[in-house]
């Protein structure tokens, strides 16, 4: 079963943890500005939301490659680059409406998340739960529980 | 270099010029980083008996080696200079982003210097740095001024700012960061309000690289699971906060009251509560940089005369603003608080400087006519009040930004100030924690309980069980977790995961990240030495012996009821062997043997 990487904004505490195991594993740093996830605070209204790449059934990442590098992994469905046909000419990082691609000059490549092969390590480190990585058949039975719950309470306060 | 940048910024103020120089790297192995470091460098460049507000005293900001790093809890810097509530010498902590930024900038921390003639921010963008104007934003408070530099800078930039506080010259004016990080304590933020220095903005797009990638990975993941397996630092604290204390201190008979001249047992701790907090207010749990713990609140007051959204309030400040005033409406405490982010100062000097405003009024010491009003107890609106008058300096909140013992002195009773060294204590009862008492007595920048939580032994029974009763045995014990902390506060990482993990995986974590092959023991002896310098740094300035004392209400005064009843610090049984084990004379005063040990002679 391909499993997809779920955030839950609402669970994040913003910590940024996921940023410094992406970074370091990918290219042994830590440098969120290499991290393939990032997280964004909004302090004033209290929220905090990792982004990253969607792996979209329809990829404009994909679509918009002149040269065809950009393919899905048939085990872990992640969009993944093929460093060596790309010609860096950045076209995918401008075609993803998320922003999930980018270009790291450091290493002169095209960085996105790969899903680490099928195991990723961001969740691993994650303290809140905030991402999982799991069938998205199941993804959002949790959310969808936890406002059933919120009917139960109030039916238990008319009977 | 792996772990440390190895780099520092130093920028003058006076004839506005910026460079950046290379870190010794001797004093990196000796002194870390953050508040070690920062105080060696402050140390040997400033004469310790300075004016805070001379151009000559410097303030440094310092991350850590693990600062910015996958490390547990890593997301920490100091701010150093001479405090101006005290004249200690103030090592103030704060967590949030900033701290990482200057790394990823490539520094390890910046050094201030002199005095702006107008005021100015500082904005650093890896190795460019600017010296701006910052006229316009003089006098905005900490929100308006982080949105406009963020806007006139990079909308990722990282924010350390002073608020009106800091401008205005209150004693203990805080430096924030990230908006609602405090580096809280001493007064650092009006020693970079004298200096014209609003703010310092930094935006890095660099790495920071450790020795070992392997070994550092291992190291941090089992301090991580030590961390997620401890149930204060996985369940307590991520489910209340640090409000989780209020009513276990409430319930061991230890949480101040009215200025501690009542029971240590407030009747209405429930009210002012995590527990509460919890289930009202919370939005959601909030961590700092690579934080798996999580205290932080996001506090919600949806309607009501203290309606309002931030962070906080934390266990000391609610204390501060709560039971020390008698007042038991969280609603009123968490208005207080987030009006004390925003315009930049320290909770629990404000909250205990008040406290001893109201006690003195009530004596009849502060006559009506010096007062706007009545000071009463459990007055939530006169609390509310009196948080931005002190920040303003407005009637009497020009006397309440002076600090308790100012404000005591000048009405000739000092001992109704509940300070050690200037600064006021937190939410301990000493007469009922004999070795908070010593810890009070002893740390080096005053009335501050983060310097050697010994809390954490006698009411959490961590790392091990020690009677709060007893004096026997809490001069080593603190000894140990005041050299400990010392190392902590400059590897980089959160006192608080000190409740899961000890020196083993403290030192691995730092070991690994630099590369510096030095033993556990050898990373403890670099606490100790910190400790020492920070001492000698202090009696240079003036203090003696007769500054480790506590207030006489604490030694004098029996806890009139509750569990603690009858109780007094007998702080005379453990001050001299307190000395002793640190290898210091009879009058406190590091020996040569002791310098000598250090490479502090």
């Amino acid at each position: 079963m391909e499993k997809n990487l779920i955030v839950q904004p609402e669970k994040c505490t913003g910590c940024r943890t996921c940023e410094m195991v992406c970074s370091f594993v990918h290219t042994g740093e830590f440098n969120p500005l290499r991290s393939r996830i990032t997280v964004f605070s909004f302090e004033k209204v209290g929220l905090a939301a990792p982004m990253v790449c969607q792996q979209c059934s329809v990829a404009a990442c994909m679509e918009v490659c002149p040269v065809g590098a950009i393919y899905r992994d048939e085990v872990t469905g992640a969009m993944m680059v093929s460093h060596d046909k790309c010609l860096k000419c950045k076209m995918c990082t401008i075609a993803c409406p998320f922003g999930a691609s980018t270009y790291d000059p450091i290493q002169d490549i095209i960085m996105k998340c790969d899903l680490c092969g099928g195991k990723p390590r961001c969740i691993e480190y994650c303290p809140s739960g905030a991402i999982t990585y799991q069938d998205p058949m199941q993804a959002n039975i949790a959310k969808r529980k936890s406002y059933a719950e919120k009917l139960k309470t109030v039916y238990e306060e008319v009977i | 270099m792996f772990g440390w940048m190895g780099k520092l910024l130093r920028v003058n103020l006076t004839d506005g010029t910026a460079r950046f120089e290379a870190i010794d790297p001797q004093s990196l192995r000796d002194y870390i980083g953050a508040r070690g470091l920062g105080t060696k460098i402050f140390c040997d460049e400033v004469d310790p008996q300075i004016d805070p507000l001379d151009p000559g005293n410097k303030v440094i900001f310092m991350a850590g080696p693990l600062t910015g790093t996958l490390a547990t809890s890593g997301g920490r810097y100091n701010v150093v200079t001479k405090g101006l509530l005290n004249g200690t010498i103030a090592a103030s902590n704060s967590g949030g982003n900033f701290g990482p930024e200057l790394k990823y900038a490539g520094i390890d921390g910046v050094i201030i210097e002199g005095k702006a003639d107008h005021p100015v921010y500082l904005w650093i963008y890896n190795d460019q740095v600017e010296i701006r104007d910052a006229n316009e934003l003089w006098g905005k408070d900490v929100i308006e001024t982080t949105d406009l530099i963020k806007a006139a800078t990079n909308d990722e930039a990282k924010v350390a700012c002073i608020g009106p506080a800091g401008e205005n010259l209150v004693k203990f004016a805080c430096i924030m960061n990230d908006y609602n990080r405090a580096a809280g304590r001493s007064g650092v933020g009006s020693v970079l309000g004298s200096k014209n220095l609003k703010a310092i903005a930094v935006r890095g797009s660099g790495g920071i690289k450790v020795a070992s990638a392997e070994g550092f990975m291992d190291a941090v993941t089992d301090a991580r699971n030590k961390l997620a397996a401890h149930p204060v630092t996985s369940q307590g604290l991520a489910a209340y906060g640090t409000n989780i204390l209020v009513n276990i201190l409430n319930e061991h008979g230890g949480l101040p009251v009215k200025n501690f001249s009542e029971a240590p047992v407030f009747t209405g701790a429930e009210r002012i509560s995590g527990e509460y907090q919890a289930e009202k207010y919370l939005v959601r749990n909030k961590g700092c940089f690579g934080c798996s713990i999580g205290c932080g609140r996001v506090t919600k007051i949806s309607k009501g005369k203290f309606k309002g959204l931030g962070e906080g309030p934390e266990y000391e400040a609610t204390w501060a603003f709560g039971a020390d005033l008698g007042i038991d409406n969280f609603e009123a405490v968490s208005k207080a608080n987030f009006i004390c982010n925003q315009l930049g100062m320290d909770p629990i000097t404000l909250g205990s400087t008040l406290a001893c405003a109201v006690e003195m009024y009530q004596k009849n010491i502060i006559p009506a006519g010096d007062v706007e009003g009545p000071l009463r107890w459990n007055d939530p609106d006169m609390l509310v009040e009196m948080v931005a008058k002190t920040a303003y300096r407005q009637g009497f909140g020009n006397q309440l930004a002076e600090g308790s013992y100012r404000l005591a002195e000048k009405y000739g009773h000092p001992e109704f100030s509940m300070s050690v060294k200037k600064q006021e204590l937190p939410a301990y009862d000493p007469r009922g924690q004999q070795g908070i008492g010593l810890n009070y007595a002893t740390s080096n920048r005053g009335g501050c309980h983060v310097r050697g939580y010994m809390t954490s032994p006698e009411i959490l029974n961590i790392p091990v069980a020690s009677d709060p009763a007893v004096t026997e045995g809490k001069a080593a014990l603190l000894k140990l977790f005041q050299d400990l902390t010392a190392l902590v506060d400059s590897s980089g990482i959160c006192l608080f995961t000190t409740f899961a993990i000890g020196l083993p995986e403290i030192a691995a974590q730092v070991r690994e990240a630099t590369g510096v092959n030095m033993s556990d023991e050898e990373f403890l002896l670099a606490g100790e030495r910190i400790w020492n310098l920070e001492k000698l740094f202090n009696l240079a300035a003036g203090f003696t012996s007769k500054d480790d004392r506590l207030p006489s209400r604490l030694l004098e005064e029996p806890i009139k009821d509750g569990p603690q009843k009858g109780r007094v610090n007998q702080l005379d049984k453990m001050l001299p062997e307190y000395y002793q084990l640190r290898g210091w004379d009879e009058s406190g005063v590091p020996g040569p043997a002791k310098k000598e040990e250090l490479g502090l002679s």
